[in-house]
């Protein structure tokens, strides 16, 4: 107690050297690279700038300078970075909702309803999941609708187009399989009215439908089909499309330049 | 080595003599040394200097001193003046060895290089901003925008959780989710086939070719029209039948108006 009745300078003082102290620790030195500005101080100047990206992880995303253009908000309206950002919260909430959640047609309904009704958070968190979804799914859409109107995917980007129509099926994949797991009346017969539409698949028809379906007809076997696709293997596809995705941006010499 | 254009050479060459003929007290040999030598070595012509005279006078004295015991040593040196004594002597016209030119600057001419030879530079230079702050700033305010509007939004209107799933029970109308209820909406008007796998299999399939089906180069909008009005028309032909299946088709997927008989819609 007797510490905090010394004068002001002396706390500051004490501050700084533990600091220092914890700065030029072996430990803090391994976690950031030199020229980290969690190592040196940061100030600003044109030196520091670039190296808040050249030494961290967004220098796996981002260069250290992008063209003036692309940062102007009135052109990209953002559209493809919140798409991604809103596949991150997905997954967040989405982890969350596994914890209480098992993909039986006896528990599904019963997990979502506790889940609401006696869990903290739990109702507003499957309501940012849900909304989300539907976010990410029109924001895909306008991003898709965006690069179309600036003529972004011309050469050199035709294949990063590609690789974002797929990412646009791979979301409505993944909005389609969530669209099962909460096992009520909404969630049964949306499902059945999608999986008869591509039970119409020319020649192997009933072939797609028992595999989508895990059987016959829609069941517990289907709820758990759509689950380990909704939480595992369509986001695990998903994302190494977004890194071609995000790889062949910058390769191809970042964004698309002024209309 | 690079080489030196002919005409260079040659005026370098003749400055070269006229140095040596000035200066036969091997004043010239030592501008073949690193240029630090060059500057201690002050002129002792430039009486228009811009360096003080006392400093001359001290330059001069040990200049004087050093010229006995270097004097062999520099003029073997000779041979090895090749380009940085010539171009020395492009740059000071005259007298050569001086540090200072003729308005008394005290910068040289070491070489003269092409264009192109060392560096190559391939485009002109763009106009960029750093990352940080710049486009960081940016994607961290839509960043949180988003999430505010999301988590703001989930207060407000909880996610539909209707009654237990029953197979036995099918609602009327059953839609399926928004983004499909177009396809839905196709249903009414064609065989399953067509409306559920045909139409938007031709429609990912056109949108996957779209960058090789559109040859033309521009992105300016103007040059553009067709390829925009296709893509519009498409986009509005969607977006109006995703709005009709959704809002606009009752029990039976009939042809309802919401303002007539409500809402047949969940999201």
């Amino acid at each position: 107690m007797a510490k905090t009745m010394e004068p002001k300078s002396k706390t500051s003082e004490r501050m700084a050297e533990l600091t220092e102290k914890v700065q030029g620790s072996q430990a803090w030195n391994s976690i950031f690279r030199p020229g980290s500005i969690f190592r040196k101080g940061y100030s600003d100047s044109p030196r520091n700038r670039s190296y808040v990206i050249m030494n961290s992880v967004l220098y796996h995303l981002h260069p250290v300078k992008v063209k003036r253009h692309a940062v102007k908000v009135s052109y990209t309206l953002c559209l493809g970075g919140l798409s991604f950002f809103l596949f991150i919260l997905l997954t967040i909430t989405g982890i969350f909702l596994m914890f209480y959640y098992r993909p039986t047609a006896a528990q599904a309904w019963n997990d979502i309803y506790t889940l609401q009704t006696s869990i903290t958070f739990g109702l507003l968190i499957r309501n940012m999941h849900r909304w989300g979804a539907h976010l990410m799914v029109l924001s895909v859409f306008l991003h898709m609708a965006r690069v179309f109107y600036h003529g972004a995917y011309k050469p050199p980007r035709e294949f990063n187009w590609v690789v974002g129509v797929i990412l646009l099926t791979l979301t409505l994949l993944l909005s389609f399989t969530g669209y099962l797991l909460p096992w009520d009346q909404l969630a049964l017969w949306a499902v059945t009215v999608g999986t008869n539409m591509m039970g119409y698949t020319p020649v192997f028809g009933d072939q797609v439908r028992f595999v989508l379906l895990s059987g016959k007809e829609i069941g517990t076997d289907t709820l758990l089909r759509w689950y380990v696709l909704h939480v595992l293997f369509v986001p695990f596809v998903t994302v190494i499309f977004l890194a071609i995705h995000f790889w062949r941006v910058r390769k191809d010499g970042g964004i698309s330049g002024p209309l | 080595m690079t080489e030196l254009p002919e005409h260079l050479r040659k005026r370098a060459e003749a400055a070269r003599q006229k140095a040596a003929e000035q200066a036969p007290e091997g004043d010239a040999a030592p501008a073949a040394e690193a240029a630090p030598a060059a500057d201690a070595a002050a002129p002792a012509a430039a009486s228009d200097s811009k360096i003080p005279a006392h400093l001359l006078e001290r330059s001069k004295a040990a200049k004087s001193k050093k010229a006995g015991g270097e004097a062999e040593a520099s003029a073997g040196g000779g041979g090895t003046a090749v380009a940085t004594a010539a171009a020395t002597a492009v740059a000071t016209a005259a007298p050569p060895p001086a540090a200072t030119g003729p308005a008394g600057h005290t910068q040289r001419l070491l070489t003269v290089v092409r264009a192109g030879s060392i560096q190559d530079v391939k485009a002109a230079p763009q106009d960029k901003v750093h990352v940080w702050p710049h486009l960081l700033a940016v994607e961290f305010v839509a960043a949180l925008l988003c999430l505010g509007f999301t988590t703001i939004f989930s207060i407000f209107y909880d996610a539909p959780l209707l009654e237990l799933a029953n197979v036995n029970q099918t609602p009327n109308p059953s839609k399926a989710p928004w983004y499909f209820l177009g396809l839905q909406e196709l249903l009414t008007m064609f065989h399953p086939m067509v409306a559920g796998v045909t139409i938007p299999g031709m429609g990912i399939f056109l949108l996957i070719l779209a960058p090789y089906i559109d040859r033309n180069p521009s992105n300016k909008p103007e040059d553009r029209k067709f390829a925009i009005s296709v893509f519009t028309v498409q986009l509005m032909y969607w977006a109006v039948l995703v709005v009709i299946g959704s809002f606009f088709r009752g029990p039976g997927f009939n042809f309802v108006a919401p303002w007539d008989k409500g809402l047949f819609f969940e999201l």
